[in-house]
C-alpha cells in the first residue's frame, strides 16, 4: 500500500474514532495536543489501524506514536 | 409562603422519553394521551412471552453528536440530553455560579447494560484485544452522573443513587439533601435508562412482570385496571434542577414548582415482591410530608409509580388511602411512557411540577375496569380525559426491586 493509501485510511479511522477532519489529519500533528485525541481513543485508533492494515501495534510501540507521521511511518515499515 | 433559607425550587426541567424528545413534546403528548408503547419486530423477539417496548420518541443520534455519542452508553446519552435541556431552561451557564458550587445526582436501574452485553459479544466473536477501551466508563452505573457532570461543568460532586426503579426519585432526594445541607448552591438531579436488549426484556419476563398483550401495544400499561397483565419496558432519562429559592430569587430564576419534602425507607418484607399493604410505601409518604410541613389535607395529587403489574397497583392504592385518604386525584403516567425504571421516579416529578404549574392533572389511559381492590376502588383515579382543579401540592412516589420506597412532595412556584 502506498503511503498515500496509507494517508488516507488513516485519515479515514481518525475522522470515525476522534472526528478529526481528514484535511487535519498531516503527518506534523501531534495527536494529543493538535488534534485533541485522549488516550483511550488512541487505544481504540491503534485497533481500527491493527484492522485495516494488518498490523501489529504493540503497546510499547504504541506509547512511540506521538504524530500522525510517526503513525504512517510505523504501518509502512510494518505492513 | 415565606422564603427561607432552605426553602428549595425547581427551576429546571430536561427529558427525553418515549412520548418526545423534550419536555414540552413529552408533555403535550402525554396531556393528548398518546401511547408510547410498540411491539418489537426483531428477529430475536419471536420466542418471547412479552415482546412490548417503550422506545425513545427521538433518537439520541438526532440530538446529540457522533463522535461524543461513541463513547457514551446509550444511558449515558439519554441522560446528557435531558440534563441539558434541564440545564438550559434553568439557564445554568449564565447563572453565574461558581462550578465549585454545582453538584449533580443521576440515579440509573441498570446502568450501561448495552455495553456490558454489547462487548461480551466482541470479545466472545473477536477476543479480549478487541474489548473497546471505553467499555468500563460506559457501563459502570456512575457514568450517567459523570457524563452529566462533566457536560455542565460540575465540580462540586457528583452521585449515583441505584436503587432499582426508585433510583430517579431518590436522586432528587439525594440534591434535596445537598441544598438543605448547604453542600452546593445548584444541583441537577435526575434518572436515566437504556436497557431495551434480549437479556434484560428475558429477565424481567422470566419473573414474569412485563405484559404479554402483544397485539394491543398501546393498550398494555394499564396501572389499576382489573384486565393488567404487567409493565412494559421504556427507556429516557428526565432531569431537573434545584437550587435554593433565595438564590433563584437573587438570580431571577423562573421558577416552575417547589420541592418541599422527601423521604425514603425500606420495605423489610422480600426483594422483590411489595409489601401486600404498602406499608413502607406508607412510611415514605407520610414522612414526606412530615419533612414537607403539610398533611394529607394539603396534597391534591399525587403520580403514582403504579407500574400495571397486578400486586404493585393494589400496595400502592393501599399506601395511598392509607397515608392520604380518598380526596387526592391520582395519575399513573405509566399507561402512556412504560415503565423507565430508574428514570421513572424523575419523569414523574416533572410531571407532578407541570401538573402544578398548569393546574391539570394527567389521566390514567386504558383504565377501563378499576381493580376490584377496595382501595383501588375508593382512590379518584383520574381517567379519560386530564382533570383541570385548584391543588397547591402534590406527591410523586416511586418504588424499586429491593424495597425501595420514595416519595416527594411539591407545591406550586
Amino acid at each position: 500500500m502506498s503511503r498515500e493509501d496509507i494517508q488516507t485510511g488513516l485519515a479515514e479511522i481518525l475522522e470515525e474514532v476522534a472526528g478529526v477532519t481528514p484535511a487535519d489529519a498531516t503527518p506534523e500533528k501531534s495527536f494529543t495536543d493538535d488534534l485533541d485525541v485522549d488516550s483511550l481513543s488512541m487505544v481504540e485508533i491503534a485497533t481500527a489501524v491493527e484492522d485495516k492494515f494488518g498490523v501489529a501495534i504493540p503497546d510499547d510501540e504504541l506509547a512511540n506514536i506521538k504524530t500522525v507521521g510517526d503513525a504512517l511511518n510505523f504501518i509502512e515499515k510494518n505492513q | 409562603m415565606s422564603t427561607s433559607a432552605t426553602d428549595v425550587v425547581v427551576t429546571g426541567l430536561g427529558a427525553t422519553t418515549p412520548l418526545g424528545g423534550d419536555v414540552d413534546t413529552t408533555w403535550n403528548a402525554l396531556l393528548a394521551g398518546k401511547s408510547g408503547v410498540s411491539r418489537i419486530t426483531d428477529d430475536w423477539i419471536k420466542d418471547y412471552p412479552a415482546q412490548l417496548v417503550a422506545r425513545l420518541a427521538t433518537d439520541p443520534a438526532e440530538q446529540i453528536d457522533r463522535v461524543r455519542a461513541r463513547r457514551l452508553d446509550r444511558s449515558q446519552q439519554v441522560a446528557v440530553i435531558a440534563a441539558e435541556e434541564a440545564w438550559r431552561d434553568a439557564g445554568g451557564a449564565d447563572s453565574g455560579v461558581d462550578p465549585l458550587r454545582v453538584a449533580v445526582v443521576i440515579g440509573t436501574g441498570i446502568g450501561g447494560a448495552l455495553t456490558l452485553l454489547g462487548q461480551d459479544d466482541v470479545l466472545e466473536e473477536k477476543g479480549p484485544r478487541r474489548v473497546s477501551p471505553f467499555t468500563i466508563p460506559m457501563l459502570m452505573p456512575n457514568g450517567p452522573a459523570a457524563a452529566v457532570g462533566l457536560a455542565i461543568g460540575a465540580k462540586g460532586g457528583v452521585h449515583a443513587p441505584v436503587s432499582a426503579c426508585a433510583s430517579g426519585a431518590e436522586a432528587i432526594r439525594w440534591g434535596l439533601d445537598l441544598l438543605r445541607f448547604d453542600r452546593a448552591d445548584i444541583v441537577l438531579v435526575g434518572g436515566t435508562e437504556a436497557c431495551v436488549h434480549p437479556l434484560p426484556m428475558a429477565g424481567f419476563a422470566a419473573m414474569r412482570a412485563m405484559s404479554t398483550r402483544n397485539d394491543e401495544p398501546e393498550r398494555a400499561s394499564r396501572p389499576f385496571d382489573k384486565a393488567r397483565d404487567g409493565f412494559v419496558l421504556g427507556e429516557g432519562a428526565a432531569c431537573i434542577v434545584l437550587e435554593r429559592a433565595d438564590a433563584a430569587k437573587a438570580r431571577g430564576a423562573r421558577v416552575h414548582a417547589r420541592l418541599v419534602g422527601a423521604a425514603g425507607t425500606a420495605d423489610g418484607y422480600d426483594l422483590v415482591a411489595p409489601h401486600p399493604e404498602g406499608e413502607g410505601a406508607a412510611r415514605a409518604i407520610t414522612a414526606a410530608l412530615r419533612d414537607a410541613g403539610l398533611t394529607p389535607a394539603d396534597i391534591g395529587h399525587v403520580n403514582a409509580h403504579a407500574t400495571s403489574t397486578p400486586v404493585g397497583d393494589t400496595a400502592e392504592a393501599a399506601a395511598i388511602h392509607s397515608s392520604l385518604g380518598e380526596h387526592v386525584l391520582v395519575s399513573a403516567t405509566k399507561s402512556q411512557t412504560g415503565h423507565l425504571l430508574g428514570a421513572a421516579g424523575a419523569l414523574e416529578s416533572i410531571f407532578t411540577i407541570l401538573a402544578l404549574r398548569e393546574q391539570i392533572v394527567p389521566a390514567t389511559a386504558n383504565l377501563e375496569n378499576p381493580d376490584d381492590d377496595a382501595a383501588v376502588q375508593a382512590l379518584d383515579i383520574v381517567r379519560h380525559e386530564p382533570r383541570r382543579t385548584t391543588f397547591s401540592a402534590a406527591v410523586n412516589d416511586s418504588f424499586g426491586f429491593g424495597g425501595h420506597n420514595i416519595a416527594l412532595v411539591f407545591t406550586t412556584a
